[in-house]
């Protein structure tokens, strides 16, 4: 019997690409072109199933005109906003995603901006770099305690939980914002706050990890900043639409906000320039889930779900 | 009336509030000065006690010429390379430093460290300050996990009991390296290694938190270097002098490490700037204790020990006894 046939729009991590060779006749993307909603649709005749990633926009239009043959769509990453989920349902498509397995990656990016950010390691990094390090002074990039401090978390999810558990071992008091309160298995501890305003209000450290549509769009606003500890510290490693740009940005400049580390932004990979301009920033580019061992593991269970929608299984990856 | 005191570097706000306050001192938030101005105003002011700290060498000749009403010297650093403490002994004089304060603070920076080196924080702030503008692929640029991985610890006290416990956090393996294995509730399930070369194939990342002097220099060497598995990543936050910086550039260049995180260089501040040439480095200024937080208690401690000689009580932190 022949292999079915795999169309996969971008370029994949080595590990990946080996097994989607071998278990599929898959159609690769060495170059790593963009591809196009028209283009998808031209490489994907004969296809059995399309494997995408986040850049691709698979609106109602595409979704509608992807050949019959295909029988299965997954994609590279947790969230699905850029693909249209009702359509995928009126056309009988089953959608697979990669939840789960980059949480441990992404909580560890919340850390690092947590450490790189109130110990200045952007500026101590540019300064050493430029060969302008002119000598130790007892008094020189001061930055603030990481240990034993409050950090209040955002939106206690899988991510939320990592970083508590990680914060936990520099014995950090974590404090939660969410929908409800969870159940204590799952709080370990957490304390949970029914309103914004005490949980502002106990945040010396504050990590955004829900996502970042409706209710929560520009959630952290000139308004809840001023809720904040004075000099407390802002890391954003979810969605950039969380933040109103503006009124961070504004809080940094003036000293109401002691640093901030942000790995995502409103409209990336262009950002607020304004954010280019500050020193207690420190800024990655989009990469909380870059790891070798999470794009790996990304790329095995979207694999999966696609093999198992193909021989008729219904995969625990399924997006509903 | 209040002793007299000369300070012979800054301090922090909190410091100089209270030298201010229970001293007589010329500059209470402290001065850079040098050995010979030190000696001027010691004697000018008649001061009772000297604050320095690891800018002010204090040698055997320095010792010598201090004048009699001095009684004790703190250095507020954990560090004592600077201070002859034979000399200091042979005089009489006190002499005393500011440990454990800062143990949680270094022990935050290293586990910095090994997450900035592993997750490629110089390169990414690199695109960042560029203006970015490109999305990256799915098999770019990727970094190293942390989680689950087998940390090596060279050297065992309480600043490398401190990155265990952190890196404990990240369900990591911890192995060690010292002198003597550790108590039980102190390794607390750490494996020890009482050779170092045999620790060094089974480490996924390598940290050192071993002590100076002659006994450890170029600890890690090019034979040490080659010991760790290829892809290894290394990170230094305790001192330079444990390190054979060639060797470790070598490594870097041959990819034989994937990485090393610096917070101290063999020539301070005059690091070899190959370091800073390589992408797969993570190059931070000597700040291990740099928090108002850790460098006001520094501060704190060392004025607890010299109220305390000059009570007449033993000092707190004495360098000899």
């Amino acid at each position: 019997m022949s292999k079915p046939v795999l169309l996969v729009t971008r370029r994949l991590p080595p590990a990946v690409e080996v097994r989607a060779a071998a278990a599929f006749d898959a159609r690769l993307n060495p170059e790593d072109t963009p591809r196009s909603g028209a283009d998808i649709l031209r490489l994907a005749q004969g296809a059995d199933a399309v494997l995408c990633c986040p850049a691709e926009k698979l609106d109602a239009a595409t979704i509608g005109a992807l050949p019959a043959t295909v029988k299965a769509l997954g994609t590279f990453s947790v969230g699905f906003d850029h693909i249209d989920i009702a359509a995928c349902r009126m056309r009988n498509l089953p959608v697979v995603n990669t939840p789960d397995v980059l949480s441990v990656a992404t909580a560890e990016c919340c850390m690092l901006l947590i450490l790189a950010a109130c110990r200045r390691a952007g500026e101590g990094e540019r300064m050493v770099r430029a060969g302008k390090w002119t000598g130790w002074t007892p008094t020189q990039l001061l930055g603030t305690q990481v240990s034993g401090r409050r950090l209040g978390i955002f939106g206690l999810g899988r991510i939320g939980r990592e970083l508590a558990r990680m914060a936990r071992a520099f014995g950090m008091s974590v404090h939660y914002r969410d929908v409800q309160r969870l159940p204590a298995e799952l709080e370990a501890g957490a304390i949970w706050h029914e309103d914004d305003e005490s949980f502002l209000a106990a945040s010396e450290i504050i990590s955004l990890n829900a996502p970042g549509s409706g209710a929560t769009r520009a959630w952290l606003n000139a308004e809840r900043i001023e809720k904040l500890p004075p000099g407390a510290v802002v890391v954003n490693a979810a969605r950039g639409t969380l933040v109103d740009d503006d009124a961070l940005i504004a809080a940094l400049e003036s000293g109401r906000l002691a640093f901030a580390g942000l790995d995502v932004y409103a409209g990336e990979p262009a950002l607020s320039p304004g954010y280019l301009a500050l020193e207690n920033v420190v800024l990655l580019p989009h990469l909380g889930s870059a790891t070798v061992e999470t794009r790996d593991a990304m790329g095995h269970i979207v694999l999966d779900g696609i093999e198992a929608i193909l021989a008729g299984r219904e995969p625990p990856n399924l997006v509903r | 009336m209040k002793p007299r005191l000369i300070v012979s570097r800054q301090m922090p706000g909190p410091v100089a509030v209270r030298i201010r306050a229970d001293f007589d001192c010329p500059w209470p938030e402290g001065r850079d000065m040098d050995s010979e101005e030190v000696l001027r105003e010691l004697a000018a002011t008649r001061a009772d006690a000297l604050l320095l700290s690891s800018h002010l060498k204090l040698g055997a000749d320095v010792i010598a010429r201090l004048p009699d009403h001095v009684r004790i010297a703190a250095t507020c650093s954990v560090g004592f390379e600077h201070i002859d403490v034979a000399a200091a002994k042979a005089r009489g004089l006190p002499v005393t430093n500011t440990p454990d304060v800062l143990t949680d603070c270094t022990a935050d920076l290293a586990m910095l460290l090994i997450l900035g080196t592993c997750r490629r924080a110089h390169e990414y702030d690199a695109i960042m300050r560029a203006g970015w503008r490109r999305g990256y692929g799915l098999g770019e640029m990727l970094g190293v996990q942390v989680t689950g991985k087998r940390l090596g610890i060279a050297g065992m006290g309480r600043i490398g009991q401190a990155v265990a416990r952190r890196a404990r956090g990240f369900s990591m393996r911890i192995l060690y390296s010292n002198p003597r294995p550790v108590a039980a509730e102190d390794a607390q399930g750490a494996t020890y290694f009482a050779d170092l070369n045999e620790m060094l194939p089974h480490c996924d990342i390598l940290t050192l938190h071993a002590r100076g002097g002659p006994t450890t220099a170029s600890l890690m060497n090019e034979t040490t270097f080659a010991l760790l598995p290829k892809g290894a990543v290394f990170v230094n936050a305790s001192r330079g002098s444990l390190v054979d910086e060639d060797a470790l550039i070598a490594a870097l260049q041959s990819g034989h490490l994937f990485a090393a995180g610096l917070d101290v260089y063999r020539n301070e501040p005059a690091f070899d700037l190959r370091f800073a040439a390589l992408p797969n480095t993570f190059l931070i200024p000597h700040m291990g204790s740099a928090t108002i937080e850790t460098r006001t208690a520094m501060g704190m401690r060392a004025l607890d020990n010299i109220v305390a000689v000059l009570a007449g009580r033993p000092p707190i932190d004495p360098l000899w006894t």
